[in-house]
């Protein structure tokens, strides 16, 4: 038992091996260990969505996941997402409909949607405006994110 | 806020998790799913010397049949519980209370043992395990505990855990052709801790309930069951004049305390909304006569 502990897991893709303290939540391990600033650090206790990131497939809060406990796991981040290319319709979107104000939220609100649209391809703006509850943007720019949102499930549907 | 230090281990197996923790002592906590624990130690309103992660142990993982029960082990996510097929069709009360838990990030995380260890009186599966009449099965590295849930909550954030013992599983009984269930909550906003809710539980036939199980969260330290508003309607069908005899009886038998969300009076007011719904909802009539 330790307060160091050693992990290999993969990043974006990568394989990474790092030591950690037990205490580095994941985003602190994101942001100052590797380098990669686009999983924002917000509330740091689960509530504001900042930091969104996917771990084996699915989304959490990297702020409630200890870097420790990830050996072996697949996590990706905006940065990932964004250089596979996965999202540019909705990072599109969101620069129309000026989704982004200051930011702060937009990366955990672009995972957070993509979740959505992934399992539920055509939601309604109150299943939007559900999903996206627990991702806060203190602009508060809500209706312009649920536009966004609503523009590429509808664009996605007239091409499938 | 960052947590204090502390030492982490992961363990492989039920019989590493019990040698683990045996070996950490008392200050050590055990690591599930971590939406409320890591919260909680990075506020470091707990500072637990070391955490021994059990997400990985086998034994706690999986939902399966047993007989006439739904077992669900403790490691299971909410969002497991709520896509799982036995769940949806046996105990269908608990894919709709899964909606209302958090946030879909959290779902993927939160685990069902833990939010029963955790017993926040404003939590969703701790009222439907008691309207359910679910067992918890409580492991020690001795011995095996069933703990009916009604008793498992013993007060604010406390249970009927002993010392070095866990949450292995939960058994639900499988839902009895006739019998229907739904859950409520009044929140501030979507996915914050209810405010007031009801997880309602009866056999039908008509509209009236037969062996109705009404059981409130966040109006009491632990899930409240509402006996004497049960009383009134039981046998009765579900009527403008049962709701409010029900409602009054629920009245006299709440004690809410006042939290951040407002007085007793405005809670006892939500819970007799959320029972007039949840009656109606239960015997199949539509909103239009609730409070």
């Amino acid at each position: 038992m330790s307060t160091e502990v050693a992990v290999t897991l993969t990043v974006n893709g990568e394989r990474v091996s790092r030591r950690v303290e037990a205490r580095r939540h994941l985003i602190d391990f994101l942001r100052l260990d590797l380098g990669l600033m686009g999983s924002h650090t917000g509330c740091e206790h689960g509530i504001c969505g900042a930091c969104t990131v996917r771990i084996d497939g699915t989304i959490v809060r990297g702020c409630l996941v200890l870097a420790a406990s990830l050996d072996g796991a697949r996590v990706e981040t905006i940065e990932g997402v964004s250089d596979a290319g996965e999202i540019r319709d909705l990072q599109d979107a969101f620069v129309a409909r000026n989704a982004a104000q200051c930011g702060y939220c937009t990366p955990g609100m672009l995972l957070t949607a993509a979740d959505l649209l992934q399992s539920n391809p055509r939601p309604t703006r109150a299943e939007i405006r559900e999903h996206l509850a627990g991702n806060y943007c203190r602009c508060t720019g809500y209706h312009a994110i649920v536009d966004a949102v609503e523009t590429v499930a509808q664009k996605r549907n007239a091409k499938a | 806020m960052k947590a204090a230090p502390f030492s982490y281990v992961r363990a492989a197996s039920l019989a590493d998790a019990f040698r683990l923790w045996s070996d950490a002592g008392p200050e050590a906590k055990l690591l599930a799913g971590g939406q409320s624990l890591l919260a909680a130690l990075a506020f470091r309103l707990s500072e637990p010397s070391a955490l021994i992660d059990i997400s990985r142990v086998p034994e706690l993982a999986g939902i399966t049949q047993a007989g006439a029960a739904i077992r669900v082990g403790a490691g299971v996510t909410h969002a497991e519980l709520g896509r799982h097929e036995l769940v949806r069709r046996h105990v269908p009360l608990l894919a709709d209370a899964v909606p209302l838990i958090a946030h879909a990030a959290i779902r993927n995380r939160g685990t069902v043992g833990g939010s029963l260890a955790f017993a926040d009186p404003a939590a969703e599966l701790p009222a439907c395990c008691v309207a359910l009449d679910a067992v918890v099965i409580a492991r020690s590295a001795e011995a095996e505990r069933r703990i009916p849930a009604a008793r498992f909550f013993t007060g604010l954030y406390a249970t009927a855990l002993a010392s070095q013992e866990l949450i292995a599983a939960v058994e639900f009984p499988v839902a009895r052709g006739g019998e229907r269930s739904v859950i409520l909550e009044l929140a501030r906003r979507s996915g914050d801790y209810a405010m007031a809710g009801v997880a309602a539980r009866a056999k039908v036939s008509g509209s009236a309930l037969a062996d109705p199980r009404l059981i409130f969260f966040a109006v009491g330290d632990r899930p409240v069951a509402a006996q004497r508003a049960a009383a009134a309607v039981s046998g009765k069908q579900v009527t403008a004049e049962t709701v409010v005899a029900a409602q009054a009886a629920l009245d006299g038998e709440l004690d809410p305390p006042a939290d951040q969300h407002g007085s007793p009076q405005m809670k006892r007011h939500l819970a007799r909304v959320l029972l007039g719904r949840a009656l109606n909802r239960i015997a199949g009539i539509e909103e239009a006569r609730a409070a």
